[in-house]
């Protein structure tokens, strides 16, 4: 249990997917504009992620390795994301125009999220189990959702601030979350050995 | 080889199955209102109401959120069609209606930069670069996008003009 627990810790805070291992800064850059659609976005996220990493699993270990099929690899994972983003999109249309809305474009785009496919990928690589493989990827997304989060609304306050003229838009954003990887560097210091 | 072709195919019917039956559960029914008045409309989307799209018109007519006399290419004869299917009343002698009018190219000024095409919701205007640009008029739907973009005021809105094609007799005059 302290393992899953340290092991959410690390992969949320001290390997944090977007501003340690700079995976999917197109949603982070993209719907960061307020807090309301980035929390959709990382809920959204979340699911896929979560759902992603246990059906990885089952098909590495039920399907691709028993088969010796491991050069289908990436093929077969990116199916199963992209069903299970669609999946999503389904569920978000009906259950929440509003959010459907907000999240636009960004929505399907998770399917090419490489956070999702790195993760799912990294989990082969480390030969975790089950249990291990679903608190990485649920760790992993919530550190994505964390750090949207903390990006979206420090944004919101950047769109009151004077900034100067060539550092309007994207620019400022990027200096931003240079300044927030700089934080989340020091998070590395955390030692649970 | 086969093992790999299975499982892939078996995957993907799967999932296919899968999504087909959560697009049924979770279907999202639209308004049919807004897709009857959407095929009202021009349909060439060329936005002078200020909505993105005919269909984006529909959908803020039926919200009532903008009048059935938003549509200038569509004139009175839209509108009046409009106030019928949404049965609102609608004073229309208000509203000027000067019959329908497309786009006419005048060839003395045109100098055939091609910036008319490029904006031609319908494709109906013919020309090459440094070539005299024509308006074909069974295309046309009178949108006006061209007006604006001609740098040498070479294009203007004019009445149809009376063919071989679409003239009709005139109505017998009340003795």
């Amino acid at each position: 249990m302290t393992e899953i627990l340290v092991l959410l810790i690390t992969t949320a805070l001290v390997n944090n997917v977007v501003l340690v291992k700079f995976l999917g800064l197109c949603p982070f850059m993209g719907v960061s504009r307020n807090v309301d659609s980035a929390l959709g976005m990382g809920l959204a996220t979340t699911f896929v992620i979560t759902l992603a990493s246990a059906a990885t699993w089952m098909l590495e270990h039920w399907l691709l390795a028993p088969l010796g099929l491991g050069y289908l690899r990436i093929l077969t994972f990116i199916l199963v994301i992209a069903a299970t983003v669609q999946f999503v999109e389904l569920v978000v249309k009906k259950a929440s125009p509003g959010l459907y809305q907000a999240l636009g474009i960004y929505l399907p785009l998770i399917t090419t999220n490489c956070a999702v496919l790195g993760i799912a990928l990294l989990n082969v690589q480390e030969k975790s189990s089950f249990a291990v493989s679903i608190a990485y990827g649920f760790g992993s997304a919530l550190g994505f959702t964390l750090v949207l989060l903390i990006f979206a609304g420090l944004r919101e306050r950047l769109a009151l601030a004077r900034v100067p003229a060539a550092f309007t838009g994207a620019p400022v954003g990027f200096v931003l979350a240079g300044l927030l990887s700089l934080a989340f560097m020091g998070f590395a210091g955390l030692n649970f050995k | 080889m086969i093992a790999a072709v299975l499982s892939l195919t078996l995957l993907g019917a799967a999932l296919g199955i899968g999504l087909g039956v959560a697009a049924r559960r979770f279907a999202v029914e639209g308004n049919p209102m807004v897709d009857e008045v959407a095929a009202l409309m021009p349909g060439s989307n060329c936005g002078q109401c200020g909505f993105p799209g005919c269909p984006g018109a529909a959908a803020a007519v039926v919200a009532g959120e903008a009048p059935p006399t938003l549509c200038p290419p569509g004139g009175k004869a839209l509108a009046a069609a409009l106030a019928e299917k949404l049965g609102i009343e609608l004073d229309l002698s208000g509203v000027v209606d000067e019959g329908p009018k497309i786009a006419l190219v005048a060839e003395e000024i045109c100098i055939g930069c091609c910036r008319c095409i490029k904006v031609c919701p319908t494709d109906a205007i013919l020309g090459a670069p440094k070539q005299i640009h024509n308006v074909i008029r069974e295309a046309c739907t009178g949108c006006g996008n061209c007006i604006e973009r001609c740098p040498t005021e070479a294009m203007s809105m004019q009445p149809v003009p009376m063919t071989l094609q679409h003239w009709v007799w005139p109505k017998p005059a009340v003795a």
